[in-house]
């Protein structure tokens, strides 16, 4: 397998962080090397593995609910900004069309 | 001071025989915190107040006859470990002033037995790291030599116990982040089998690597920390039932020699072969094994975790907790708010696994990996019906000096040894295995021991055989 082509910034864009130029040069750098070496899995034989056993969902059961609000002002105090008992964040949905 | 030379087991007795109290021993701890820890840097946060009223319940315990094996025991919990109503910041910016909610299942058990918590400790960036170097609030130095690492990630926990600041230490293990700091500062570090020790309460780094443990003075201490904290918890769905699993006498130790020889310093070899030499004289059958696919274990480990990783800390966006930096639109909220949290080692690790677990590069990656992964897991438990236990040297070498492994794949190399056992979730130990000498001075190295899972009893008696090094 070729070196992969790795777009430093649009891993960035897909990760969520805001990465300084500087750093994204050091990383371009960094990040194929990295893989460079991972990548040497390819030469592994998976054929005799056994097939995973399918995955389920661990649910508890459904029960109770503790009492509605005794643990708001606790969460809540941790939050960056507050409207009463609501967080409050930027618009997320936009109804303008792009 | 003699008091801090104790273990837990002789601290116990003579808290119970009232020779000391709880107040006493802790006071001694605080002292030598002060005395140390400006230099050594272990805690982030020491709790003076709350460890004294700790211990003063501990004392009435202790005083009604109440006593259980950690009660008025001081000990030091890791930065990723969640206390409700304290600072846990995993050592980041991200969550410098993040205080906890609830106690995580491991600290619940701890407070039911009246431990006394002396403190957060320093850790590398949301346990990401082999040296500690990369926590957002300075490094930790190896009390041992203080040019050097203690090891990481939980380096803060190794140094505050080599350094007689905690009688023992919690720390987390993902890829050998409680094993190889307890190696570097000559300690004893569980990595227990994958579910024996709940999560909840723990900030996930891999979740399915994850494991908190206990870094201790010898392995008696240890498995009293251990037993302390396992269990089922029905608040963590990868938590195993509670079982006694059959229990055998080790009698055959597995060595992988192809694997290990590449990259281990000389003398460090020579302390792994004396240290069989002491297990074959205590009777136990060495033998080679082949596990064909341990080589592997790195390059999957550092696909398979900065994926889980990467996913983990998607939670941490500048909404509902954590380092908020005001923006303008909600995009530009969570790509500032993440940018300034987090560390350099943190967004490359992120960035990989962001890569890994992409549209086109996924099946190569991230699926052959979890395939090899399986295949490794079996390697494992077929080796396990020919021996009891497999043993490797911890590190390939000792304590390394600040700023040596600067560059990321030489630091991943660290984990050569101690990736395999969190990728087939089976118990590792590892325990000193005397010194080796750099420039003068003499650093400990650790002695790998791994079993099958649910046995960690083989981990602590092939432990105790290993015995002290003068």
């Amino acid at each position: 397998m070729n070196k992969p082509q790795v777009d430093v910034r649009a891993l960035a864009v897909l990760a969520r962080i805001e990465v300084p130029d500087a750093e994204l040069e050091k990383l371009e750098r960094y990040i194929p090397d990295i893989l460079k070496f991972v990548e040497t899995i390819q030469k592994a034989d998976v054929s005799n593995v056994a097939p995973t056993p399918e995955l389920r969902n661990v649910m508890r059961e459904d029960g109770e609910p503790h009492e509605s609000g005794i643990y708001t002002e606790k969460l809540l105090a941790q939050a960056p900004e507050r409207q009463g008992n609501r967080l409050a964040v930027k618009q997320v949905i936009s109804r303008k069309s792009k | 001071m003699e008091l801090l030379k104790l273990t837990i087991t002789e601290a116990r007795r003579a808290l119970d025989a009232k020779e000391f109290s709880s107040a006493e021993l802790t006071d001694a701890y605080f002292k030598n915190i002060a005395d140390k820890d400006a230099d050594i840097h272990a805690y982030l946060e020491v709790w003076e107040k709350s460890a004294r009223d700790e211990a003063k319940t501990a004392d009435d315990m202790i005083a009604s006859g109440n006593t259980m094996p950690l009660t008025g025991i001081p000990i030091a919990n890791k930065d990723n470990i969640l206390i409700d109503g304290r600072i846990a910041s995993s050592a980041s910016k991200m969550l410098e002033h993040y205080v906890a909610t609830y106690d995580a299942t491991v600290i619940k058990k701890l407070k039911e037995q009246g431990a006394v918590f002396l403190g957060r400790t320093n850790m590398d960036e949301f346990a990401m790291g082999s040296s500690t170097e990369n926590s957002a609030f300075g490094p930790t130095k190896n009390p041992l030599d203080t040019s050097r690492v203690p090891g990481g990630s939980s380096g803060g926990s190794a140094a505050a116990v080599a350094a007689g600041m905690a009688l023992a230490a919690f720390g987390s293990d993902t890829g050998g982040s409680i094993r190889q700091p307890a190696a570097l500062t000559g300690l004893v570090g569980l990595k227990p089998t994958y579910g024996a020790v709940s999560r909840f309460g723990l900030m996930a780094y891999g979740s399915s690597l994850d494991q908190i443990g206990p870094l201790a003075k010898n392995v008696a201490d240890a498995k009293l920390l251990f037993d302390a904290i396992r269990g089922y918890d029905s608040n963590d769905s990868t938590s195993l039932p509670d079982e006694e699993a059959k229990q055998k006498k080790p009698q055959t130790i597995g060595v992988p020699r192809d694997f290990l020889e590449e990259g281990t310093e000389p003398d460090v070899l020579a302390r792994f072969e004396e240290t069989l030499g002491r297990l074959k004289g205590k009777g136990y059958e060495i033998r080679d094994i082949k596990l064909p696919n341990l080589a592997y274990s790195l390059a999957v480990y550092y696909i398979i975790a900065p994926a889980e990783m990467s996913t983990n800390l998607a939670r941490f966006d500048g909404i509902r907790y954590g380092l908020s930096i005001p923006a303008d639109t909600i995009q530009e909220t969570y790509a500032k708010s993440r940018g300034a949290g987090f560390g350099p080692e943190v967004r490359r690790r992120m960035l990989i696994g962001t890569f890994v677990l992409s549209s086109g590069y996924a099946d190569a990656y991230y699926r052959k990996a979890r395939a090899l992964r399986d295949t490794i897991r079996a390697d494992f438990v077929r080796a396990f019906g020919e021996v009891d236990a497999i043993a490797l040297p911890m590190t390939p070498s000792p304590a390394f000096k600040f700023g040596e492994k600067s560059d990321p794949l030489t630091m991943y190399a660290e984990d050569i040894f101690s990736t395999p056992a969190n990728l087939a979730g089976v118990p590792a130990i590892s325990v000193p295995m005397g010194t080796v000498k750099r420039e003068g001075k003499d650093l400990p190295i650790g002695f790998q021991i791994i079993a099958v899972h649910r046995q960690e009893e083989v981990l602590f008696k092939i432990g105790e055989d290993v015995g002290d090094w003068a």
